[in-house]
């Protein structure tokens, strides 16, 4: 039997004058990741989008998959094509809704007519359908209040569509809606967690990454290439940005107080990313931070390294826990990532108390002894670049 | 391209120009089934049979008692486990020590989970398991005993034929089994001597192939194999040999040389490298005097080792640290010898090889001397 997918807007449909120019993207963005699957249509009808599959070997499950994972859907559907004449709709609806009907008790009939030359009219589809199902498996009961399933018949200009239920989209906006942000990614659990859930809100995703070899090793820098592939499976492709970052930690290492190691580390790592966010046209930077986790994060911490950014800051982890952390970690498949041991920022620089509530002015004191600007531009003319997709 | 001094000839070796050639030899020409009937099928089973005939008269023993396995840790796994099945039925213990290798250690760990008793003994402060210890621990209840003959962290060479002499002073059941992985080429090995029913060695240590494992079974010794099959290798290991990689093997052993040559002079160049490394000031030896002259292992106290690992990879120099990650994971060896935690995250093993020149470790002294002066100490 032939298939659909169709795909329904989900707070796409509230934005008024916007609307267009989101379900554009969205589009555009649905046909980019269709790539490779097969010959494929993507058309719109009010606020539904259709994919219709043109050869026979278009791969339908990926195709399935790749749907879940962009956002702006909020909720889509794969339909069975059949003509329009309630005789092929009869016919098709019990031998491809027979898994579903197998595994459920109760259901109801929703039929939707956008074309009006339709002889059967709505309610007249939902007996049809409805009783031809009651027949096919006679275990079912109709329940219009509290159904286990909802199965939808569309009757639109060029065919009709069955489909039951619906599947759950990845939510948020169209990547690009939004503008372009840069997240500070280190190999740990948050950062990549940081990145999904912004790209989530319409970002277009910049990442920036500091390395500090022999400190650091290239495993750990692949380990960084890794976590940005998982989140560009949601997001698109991510310019990536390694940092040389070496000189400057030992520079702070030689010429600032111990236990501003991590803050001084911090501020100059906003800085570069403030710089270089500017010139890839990035509108604010992203980490990972929440607030307690490790001495940096306390709100101190965060006042000292903001004081330093010329942009905005945001940091969509701040008021959750760890376990929901992890839990988004694992559902985009970067736990198992995150979790293996090669250290980015590395842990010989890390001061043995390192100071939690920095007061006003008490950084700037700490970096007197450095000569930040030769150290930033040296660092930003070493950068190497690279897509991740 | 950039120079290699490479120092980590315990992780694995160069192969040497006999094994590539007998590889190619076996891929090309000889490249039929060992077990079938016809003549290209026998061309192939004796490149085998001729590798085993090399592997017993190196290490002393009959041609009927080496079996050819997948790697070092397949030959462990199927001693380990086939003798203590064989021998359960008289007994609960098992006793090895604290510093064999992962796939030793893991094995008999499973085995400890499914009920059986086992001791692990501490190596003293030269790396060695103390003979008293031995005799301590093996009883009438020993089935299985597990001792290496030289450890690949430190080098250290342990006292197998004093667990020979212990098992059978008590006039225990137990078997015994080594793991000569780090020995097997590099020093005079002769098992009809030393004692043990079950031996393990490996091809990538001395300039073979990857891929293939020898493991020794005393004549009159029965176990399971892992393994089960066509009944390749007298049913010890099913599955269509590697003849490759085993004739591989055999150029290695033939290119080896003289073992007691060379290892006097690695003795000499073991010392030299002590000594040029202990000049600097900066290292402390971990690796006693009488350890196995190709590992020498040695601690750069303030520096992790993981650090100076990629400082000298950038200068080509390869060395091995005892810590897979910046984490804090040390060689657990060197925790059991009781050394500190700072020493055993600064720690390096240099692994030498027959073709090390004096020149390679003057490279690493220079370079050991660079990193102290251009890394950051790690705060502690």
């Amino acid at each position: 039997m032939k298939e659909i997918i169709l795909i329904k807007d989900g707070e796409l449909a509230l934005k008024g004058l916007n609307r267009r120019n989101f379900e554009d993207k969205m589009v555009a963005t649905i046909r980019r990741r269709l790539k490779g699957l097969g010959k494929v249509s993507v058309e719109r009808a009010q606020s539904t989008i259709y994919i219709k599959p043109v050869d026979d070997d278009f791969d339908f499950a990926e195709a399935l998959d790749r749907m879940g994972r962009i956002f702006g859907i909020a909720a889509f559907s794969r339909a069975c094509v059949c003509d329009k004449n309630i005789d092929d709709i009869l016919s098709k609806a019990p031998e491809y809704l027979a898994d579903t009907m197998k595994s459920i008790k109760t259901f109801k009939v929703e039929a939707k007519r956008a074309d009006k030359a339709f002889p059967l009219k709505s309610p007249e589809i939902c007996r049809e359908v409805g009783g031809a199902l009651l027949r096919a498996f006679p275990h079912l009961r109709v329940d219009v209040h509290n159904p286990d399933e909802v199965i939808t018949v569309e009757v639109r200009d060029y065919a009709a569509y069955i489909r039951a239920g619906q599947i759950k989209g990845a939510g948020g906006l169209p990547v690009g809606t939004a503008g372009r942000a840069q997240v500070l990614i280190s190999g740990g659990i948050d950062s990549p967690v940081a990145a999904y859930t912004m790209a989530k809100r319409g970002l277009v995703l910049n990442a920036i990454h500091f390395a500090s070899p022999p400190y650091t090793s290239v495993r750990a820098e692949q380990k960084v290439r890794d976590l940005l592939s998982r989140v560009a499976r949601y997001s698109g492709v991510i310019k990536l940005a390694i940092v040389p970052f070496t000189e400057i930690q030992e520079e702070i290492g030689k010429h600032c107080p111990e236990d501003y190691f991590t803050l001084i580390m911090r501020r100059m790592m906003m800085r570069i990313a403030c710089r270089v966010s500017e010139s890839d046209g990035c509108l604010g930077l992203i980490t990972g931070e929440s607030l307690g986790q490790v001495a940096s994060q306390t709100l101190p911490a965060i006042a000292a390294t903001d004081e330093v950014c010329t942009m905005p800051v945001l940091r969509p982890l701040i008021g959750m826990d760890k376990e929901e952390i992890i839990a988004i970690s694992k559902k985009i498949d970067a736990f198992d990532i995150s979790i293996l041991p090669y250290e980015d920022c590395c842990t010989v620089f890390t001061p043995k108390h390192p100071h939690t509530k920095p007061k006003k002015g008490q950084c700037e004191l700490a970096e007197e002894k450095l000569d930040i600007e030769p150290l930033i531009e040296r660092a930003i003319s070493g950068i190497e670049y690279s897509y991740i997709e | 391209m950039k120079r290699v001094v490479y120092l980590d000839n315990s992780a694995t070796t160069e192969p040497c120009q006999k094994a590539i050639q007998n590889i190619n030899h076996a891929l090309t020409d000889v490249w039929g089934n060992p077990s079938s009937l016809y003549d290209l099928g026998f061309n192939a089973q004796m490149l085998v049979d001729d590798t085993r005939k090399s592997v017993a008269t190196m290490l002393k023993c009959r041609e009927d008692e080496i079996y050819f396995m997948g790697s070092g840790t397949e030959a462990n796994n199927t001693a380990i486990t086939g003798a203590v099945m064989s021998r359960k039925k008289r007994g609960k213990r098992i006793v090895t020590t604290a510093i064999e290798h992962p796939s030793v250690l893991e094995t008999i760990k499973r085995l400890e989970d499914d009920g059986f008793e086992v001791v692990y003994l501490k190596p003293q402060e030269n790396g060695e398991i103390s003979v008293d210890d031995l005799r301590a621990a093996i009883n009438k209840d020993t089935i299985f005993v597990s001792i290496m003959l030289v450890n690949n962290e430190t080098g250290a060479i342990q006292p197998v034929k004093a667990a020979s002499d212990a098992i059978k002073a008590v006039s225990s059941p137990a078997l015994l089994h080594c793991d000569g992985v780090q020995a097997f080429g590099k020093m005079p090995i002769n098992l009809s001597e030393l004692g043990v029913d079950l031996f393990t060695a490996s091809g990538h240590k001395i300039h073979g192939p990857k891929g293939v494992g020898v493991l020794y079974i005393k004549k009159g010794i029965t176990i399971k194999p892992l393994i089960s099959g066509g009944g390749q290798e007298k049913n010890m290991r099913s599955g269509t040999e590697s003849v490759p990689l085993i004739y591989g093997l055999k150029g290695a052993i033939e290119s080896l040389g003289n073992i007691n040559e060379n290892i006097k002079k690695q003795k000499e160049l073991w010392l030299y490298a002590k000594n040029s490394l202990l000049d600097t000031n900066l290292v402390v030896v971990n690796s006693y005097n009488d350890v196995l002259p190709y590992i020498l292992n040695v601690s750069v106290e303030g520096y992790r080792s993981e650090t100076l690992l990629h400082f000298l990879e950038a200068e080509g120099i390869y060395v091995s640290s005892g810590s897979a990650c910046a984490k804090g994971e040390g060689s657990y060896v060197l925790k059991e010898m009781g050394f500190s935690r700072n020493r055993v995250d600064s720690a390096l093993r240099i692994s030498f090889s027959n073709n090390t020149t004096k020149e390679e470790i003057d490279a690493l002294k220079t370079a050991l001397i660079s990193a102290t002066q251009k890394l950051r100490r790690s705060v502690k």
